[in-house]
């Protein structure tokens, strides 16, 4: 059986290939759907509009085909499986994509609550467990929660208002038009359209109203925007915010059952190696520790089954941690014994200098860099990085009887539930897989590797455990960012005009994490900045270089938007800086006249728009400027700074979500320098928590400035050198950047809702660069800057 | 040899490894899961914790070295979860992920109660030792902030 992710990854593969062969087939089956779909909405439409004479995109809900329909079960919109209502009012409803901070777990039930005129202090949330079946897609990644769930929620809001209004009617022998829902209660209308004062809770008409048959799409009516109490308002705090400021608030540890056991595993140091032989003497001496369990390897591609191992069985973690240390363990050789770091970037580097694999060529962009004045080239390099989230990975596995019960950290609830059942060899139907919060995840718990380990050490010893991770393990054994070296050649004419536009991108794939290493990057990752560039240069040769894999490749925050935007971005503002003009005008220049940009027509062959219908999400040049041009007004770009001072500029379109960052840095009379004010303007469509968008733009603030200064996972002879913090530092309160202002693109219900988890990331490293060349002449081309800055 | 403390306001005896840091002891022993594991080498603060007053790394700090000592927890900080430094935490909706939360709040609330009207300077400084991923800094900064006025005040 293939795992949940496996399967994506698969159809991604398989989607790629048919649009390479037959994009236009393509677009006209998305025609076909939009088309189905304002058939369905156009009689509500219209009965809006007959009753106010405002624009039809601010009145409806005119529905719009998303990526979900291609994501692994979908969504559901049965309010049944979403929402229930106590008679006392209470209304509880089910999160069903985990929270690792973005603040999916409030603003997506909230999307629901409010169409269906709930009281919000009223409203409870409760976590669902990991079963796509009943919920939809559950997979807590690609910036998607809120992208693919708006509509479903919307609709399901809709359709509880609905059941509720008719069962006032029923209660009051009246027409269900003579009644209104608002704010946790159906109120009777009098003649002259206003409230007659008769009012029934949402209580007393719940157990009517939710055993009523369901209304089907046409018989819905939506709130207009303005009409929205919750959405847009972003003064709705997270509903775990007590919770968090008390110690209350659960995450994977924070589970206990009776009897459980405690563990923590030693893996080998080189992936692809596993337990020659071992002692376990001393350990089994330590007290409290009370057996070991051999945890089998997994040859590469091993996909999210563990790395194999000794599992240390104990009464608490303290001795499970002792007792590893006392183990001695001889690791099989392993095929990556030779993957260094420094050499094998020496090797991406003279990669990046041959010609490629061409993904995308637009004009002649060979007769272009052959007659030009002259040609500017260079290299942008990025090493590995880890998640390093706060909370390590944890999982607490309960086999009993043939049942497995597990409570853990997952962004992908149910592809841990099928992956740990094929790994056990038990049914998807015999597992349980119940989600706490995420202690951070930025796509590592999207693997489930700690929860197969769990199950497998609970089955074998017979009781439950909760096997933890420890820093050390997290940082040396995880799925990593991938490394690129991005080289960028521009072609300059007799007039310093910009005619050829070369980007050789050369990265170890995440694909072979799944398959055999196919050693180029994947259509999937060339989609994230690299074919969908929205440079508009007349001649164009988009290439990979090959690279192959030597360790375990996985997301990333933001994923491959990192090193193209990098590479990229910083080669604009040296192409301004060489040719003497504004690095804003430059971007601006290059970026081109306003366009959506037409991927059949710019031979993006191997496109992938995050999932997306390109004709709902398309890559809209307009857009990419306004955000631009958004961020440099209110950063004053142009004006006169202090001597020290300069600013820095980069965008990047993501997760089809724009942003752009002006980063301004300070330099001290010591040659440090501080970040005193960022400004990041955002665009995501429709805005449904601005409070959450502004709070993950300063995130991404800080992790971006970490990647830029600190975060890089070396190798020697195989094996992860970073352990820690010392060695693997991010950015702490004393350094982070001071102030960021986050200017949001205000946009009604119409122009679609994006996600914001990771579209904030790519452009701060570049646009910190910029600023730090701006200010002091140092153009930093390798991540990290590390010593060589400040 | 037993060894007593109080946590919380209340008496413990542990008669366990000595060695055992006070992290493990709350969390495992105890069952008290708001303060957390994050690093196991005192570099990021997630387990901090507070004895006799003073903020401390849990990860480090071994329970025979809290004999006849008073520890206390995020869950023992306020009765009703009202510290002034939680209040300011909720005001400025701080958290992201929320995991490194109960010790930023223990080492805030400890500043404060040494350093009442710190400079932003001293904040930054103070704060330093705890470490949060998600990147909530601005945030915490303002809340230790309001929180600061808070104490002054109240």
């Amino acid at each position: 059986m293939k795992s949940h992710i496996e399967q994506e990854i698969l159809d991604q593969i398989a989607g790629i290939d048919r649009r390479a062969n037959n994009a236009e087939s393509r677009f006209e089956i998305s025609k076909v759907n939009r088309r189905q779909f304002l058939k369905i909405t156009g009689s509500t439409a219209s009965l809006a509009i007959g009753m106010q004479l405002v624009p039809k995109t601010a009145l409806a809900f005119d529905p719009y085909p998303t990526g979900a329909e291609g994501m692994p079960h979908k969504t559901v919109t049965d309010p049944k499986v979403f929402v229930a209502i106590d008679a006392d009012g209470t209304v509880t409803l089910t999160a069903h994509r985990s929270e690792m901070g973005t603040g999916s777990r409030t603003s997506v039930p909230m999307i629901l609550a409010d169409e269906m005129e709930a009281d919000w202090s009223q409203v409870k949330i409760v976590q669902a467990e990991g079963d796509e079946p009943k919920y939809g897609n559950q997979d807590t990644d690609g910036s998607r929660s809120l992208r693919h769930y708006i509509q479903p929620m919307r609709q399901m809001g809709a359709s509880v208002r609905y059941m509720l209004e008719q069962a006032a009617a029923v209660e009051w022998g009246t027409d269900a038009s003579n009644v209104k829902a608002s704010n946790h209660k159906v109120h009777m209308m009098g003649s002259d359209g206003n409230p007659t004062g008769e009012s029934l809770g949402y209580g007393e008409l719940a157990k009517v109203a939710m055993a009523m048959e369901l209304p089907s799409f046409e018989m819905l009516t939506f709130k207009t925007d303005d009409e929205f109490r919750y959405l847009g308002k972003g003064e709705t705090p997270i509903v775990d915010l007590h919770d968090i400021t008390t110690g209350k608030a659960r995450y994977g540890a924070d589970y206990t059952t009776d009897g459980m056991k405690f563990a923590v595993v030693a893996r080998p140091p080189v992936v692809g190696a596993s337990v020659k032989s071992f002692d376990s003497s001393e350990t089994l001496k330590i007290p409290g520790v009370e057996s070991v369990v051999e945890i089998a390897g997994s040859m590469p591609p091993a996909k999210f089954a563990p790395l194999g191992g000794i599992a240390v069985v104990a009464t608490n973690t303290w001795a499970a941690i002792k007792g590893r240390e006392a183990l001695k363990i001889e690791w099989s050789e392993s095929l990556h014994d030779a993957y260094n770091t420094a050499a094998f970037t020496e090797q991406m580097r003279a990669t990046a200098k041959k010609p490629g694999k061409v993904m995308r060529s637009v004009g002649d962009p060979d007769s272009a860099f052959a007659n030009a004045k002259k040609v500017i080239a260079h290299e942008y390099y990025q090493p590995h990085m880890q998640h390093a989230q706060m909370e390590p990975l944890v999982a607490v596995a309960d086999y009993k009887d043939g049942k497995l019960d597990i409570w853990a950290p997952v962004q992908s609830p149910y592809g841990a539930r099928t992956d740990v059942a094929t790994a056990l060899g038990l049914k998807p139907e015999q597992v349980t897989v119940n989600v706490s919060l995420l202690g951070g995840g930025f796509g590592r718990k999207s693997k489930c590797d700690y929860v197969i380990e769990a199950a497998i050490v609970s089955k074998e010893i017979g009781a439950p455990v909760k096997l933890q991770w420890t820093r050390e393990d997290d940082i040396k054994h995880g799925f990593y960012h991938t490394t690129s070296v991005e080289r960028l050649e521009a072609a300059i004419d007799d007039n310093d005009k910009v005619i050829g536009w070369r980007h050789r991108s050369v990265s170890p794939t995440i694909f072979s994490t799944f398959m055999p290493d196919p050693g180029f990057t994947s259509g999937l990752e060339a989609g994230m900045g690299l074919v969908d560039t929205p440079i508009g240069v007349e001649n164009m040769s988009i290439e990979a270089g090959e690279a192959k894999s030597h360790t375990r490749i996985g997301w990333f925050r933001a994923v491959s938007n990192i090193p193209r935007a990098w590479g990229v971005q910083s080669f604009i503002a040296e192409l301004a800086h060489e040719l003497g003009r504004d690095p804003k005008e430059m971007l601006l220049e290059l970026i081109g006249p306003d366009r959506k940009i037409d991927p059949v027509a710019a031979d993006m062959k191997e496109l992938w728009n995050y999932g997306e219908p390109y004709e709902e999400f398309p890559n809209d040049t307009s857009r990419l400027r306004g955000v631009i041009e958004l961020a440099a007004e209110k950063a004053g770009w142009g004006k006169t700074l202090p001597e020290g001072e300069a600013l820095g500029i980069a965008a990047h379109r993501s997760f089809v979500t724009y942003v752009a960052s002006v980063v301004k840095v300070k330099t001290a009379s010591d040659g440090s320098i501080s970040i005193p004010e960022v400004h990041t303007a955002v665009d995501c469509g429709f805005c449904v928590n601005p409070e959450r968008v502004a709070s993950q733009m300063e995130g991404a603030a800080v992790m971006g400035m970490t990647l830029a200064m600190y975060s890089g996972i070396n190798y020697e002879n195989g094996a992860v050198t970073n352990s820690n913090f010392h060695d693997y530092p991010v950015a702490r309160i004393s350094e982070y950047p001071k102030k960021v202002h986050t200017h949001i693109v205000k946009h009604p219900f119409s122009v679609h809702a994006t996600g914001i988890g990771e579209p904030g990331v790519p452009p701060f490293a570049p646009a910190l660069a910029n600023a730090i060349f701006a200010a002091t002449g140092n153009r930093l081309r390798d991540l990290p800057f590390g010593e060589n800055v400040g | 040899m037993a060894i007593s403390f109080k946590v919380n306001g209340e008496e413990q005896i542990f008669d366990g490894d000595p060695t055992m840091p006070v992290l493990w002891y709350v969390r495992d022993v105890l069952n008290l899961h708001g303060t957390k594991f994050g690093c196991g080498t005192g570099q990021c603060g997630a387990c901090t914790v507070h004895v006799d007053g003073n903020a401390t790394r849990g990860c480090l700090l071994s329970v025979d070295a809290v004999a006849g000592k008073e520890i206390t927890t995020i869950e023992g900080l306020d009765s009703e979860g009202n510290h002034p430094v939680q209040k300011a935490w909720r005001a400025m909706n701080v958290p992201q992920c929320g995991y490194c939360q109960s010790g930023q709040i223990m080492s805030a609330a400890a500043f404060l109660s040494s350093t009442p009207k710190p400079t932003d300077d001293q904040i930054d400084q103070s704060m330093a030792g705890n470490i949060c991923r998600c990147g909530c800094y601005q945030r915490i900064h303002e809340a230790v902030a309001m929180a600061a006025t808070d104490t002054t005040e109240g």
